[in-house]
């Protein structure tokens, strides 16, 4: 009994390290057999208290990332809503008649970028060519027309509205039926106005009577486009100069629709064969 | 009766400023290990475990079995924050061992009241890291090994052994280093 006492104490080191190594290895494997009965993990009080003391204190450090990732989801969020999309479906109204055969069909667009203030002035709407769009098309809202398209993108076109010096277009006043031509920014530039010219200086022109475009413009016939102001005519010429009020307010135009002309390639066809004959 | 008495007073007094000194270590050395360092380290790869410093700088004359204990509980305590019961209690009863031996080996048992502690400033640099290195590799090789609890993927285990300890030891010396350094001063 006293040797192995001594032989236990001469050699404690060992002993010692087997029990602790021995408990040890229990505690491992017992971790791994009941891994939620066993108390010393971080889900303990006090570590796990501890942890979060911490992670509060990290929180502040990371204040800067946690804002840039906000911000990312902001921007994500607001991707989806509905105003960001690009909204590909057209309504395109198609009347099916088989006594009167449809000439103009209406592709609706919105307006997303637009001016009045400069003396060209073109909008651009968010229809292109995948929605049938070309150039030359006419283009009107529910108050009158707003011009015609300039150029043509896949998703986009830009429009050359009536406040542009480069647009004109055949206009009649409706009820004499006499026919010039619209054009803006000849002396000013004010878009609420534009200018009829080379009507006859006899017919008979009174201040509210009705501008609306000509059985030859690309529009379809009658589509309003303002009233008559005042008529100037000036000395030695037998036209008069009239200014238009314009129906359309360019400055908050947001629908707008572009008409298609179904028979526009018969049309010019036809007239590029008659230049062609002459 | 006098000079006895102050001297077992000196003593007490001497016992209770090295207790506070490792409680102070133990707790710091935990905090650092805990909430530090084990965020730090080069993916999985290269985890530096610091926290055996403790069990390197008790002080010489500590019994055995409150070595074994002391290392125990410090295994213990990691383990509880990692969430790997047993695995670093194992392996610092590994390093309390063979801290026995090798001071067993290396140092004699007289003059210990000249070198109460393994401190890099009093043993010297030589001596020091052979005793960190020893140390810092059975360390690691047990955890690892343990951790992985089996041969298969030797080469990474021995991989991550090779660069965690170089990485312990580069840390147990560099704090040694401070901590000397400031002895010295004072």
């Amino acid at each position: 009994m006293r040797n192995l006492w001594i032989f236990l104490s001469k050699y404690n080191a060992f002993f010692f390290f087997v029990i602790f190594f021995v408990v040890s290895l229990i505690l491992i494997v017992q971790r791994n057999s009941y891994q939620k009965a066993t108390t010393l993990n971080s889900s303990n009080e006090i570590i796990g208290r501890s942890y979060e003391q911490v992670s509060d204190l990290k929180s502040y450090l990371n204040l800067g990332r946690v804002n840039d990732s906000l911000a990312n989801e902001n921007a994500r969020l607001r991707s989806m809503l509905k105003t960001s999309f690009y909204n590909d479906s057209t309504i395109s109204k198609t009347i099916k008649d088989t006594v009167l055969k449809q000439q103009y069909t209406y592709i609706e667009a919105t307006v997303v970028n637009n001016s009045v203030n400069r003396r060209d002035n073109t909008i651009t709407i968010n229809r292109g060519r995948r929605h049938g769009l070309e150039k030359g098309m006419g283009v009107i809202c529910a108050q009158g027309i707003v011009g015609t398209v300039l150029n043509v993108s896949d998703r986009f076109a830009t429009v050359q509205s009536v406040l542009n010096s480069g647009f004109r277009i055949s206009a009649s006043i409706a009820e004499s039926g006499a026919f010039g031509s619209l054009v803006w920014g000849d002396e000013e530039f004010d878009p609420r106005f534009a200018t009829l010219k080379n009507i006859p200086d006899h017919v008979e022109v009174k201040r509210g009577q009705l501008v609306v475009t000509s059985q030859f413009s690309l529009f379809p016939e009658s589509i309003p486009i303002g009233k008559i102001l005042r008529s100037d005519s000036k000395s030695g010429e037998s036209f008069f100069d009239i200014k238009v009020s314009l129906f359309t307010n360019f400055s908050t135009l947001r629908y707008v629709y572009v008409i298609k002309n179904n028979f526009a390639a018969e049309q010019q066809q036809l007239e590029i064969q008659n230049k062609k004959d002459e | 009766m006098l000079p006895s008495n102050s001297n077992w007073k000196s003593k007490t007094r001497k016992m209770s400023r090295v207790i506070f000194a490792n409680l102070l270590r133990f707790l710091l050395l935990v905090f650092i290990q805990v909430f530090l360092l084990k965020n730090i380290g080069y993916y999985n790869l290269a985890t530096p475990f610091l926290y055996i410093l403790f069990i390197l700088l008790l002080p010489f004359d500590i019994p055995n079995w409150l070595l074994f204990v002391l290392s125990f509980i410090l295994g213990v305590t990691i383990d509880a924050f990692y969430d790997t019961l047993g695995i670093n209690a194992a392996a610092c009863t590994i390093v309390a061992l063979v801290r026995i031996l090798f001071i067993n080996v290396t140092v004699q048992r007289e003059g210990f009241e000249n070198e109460p502690e393994p401190r890099l400033g009093i043993m010297g640099f030589r001596w020091f890291f052979f005793y960190a290195l020893l140390l810092t590799l059975f360390h690691h090789f047990t955890l690892f090994f343990l951790e992985a609890f089996s041969l298969q993927e030797l080469n990474y285990t021995f991989v991550r052994i090779g660069l965690s300890s170089s990485l312990t030891l580069l840390l147990i010396l560099l704090s040694e280093f401070i901590f000397f350094r400031k002895k010295e001063r004072t």
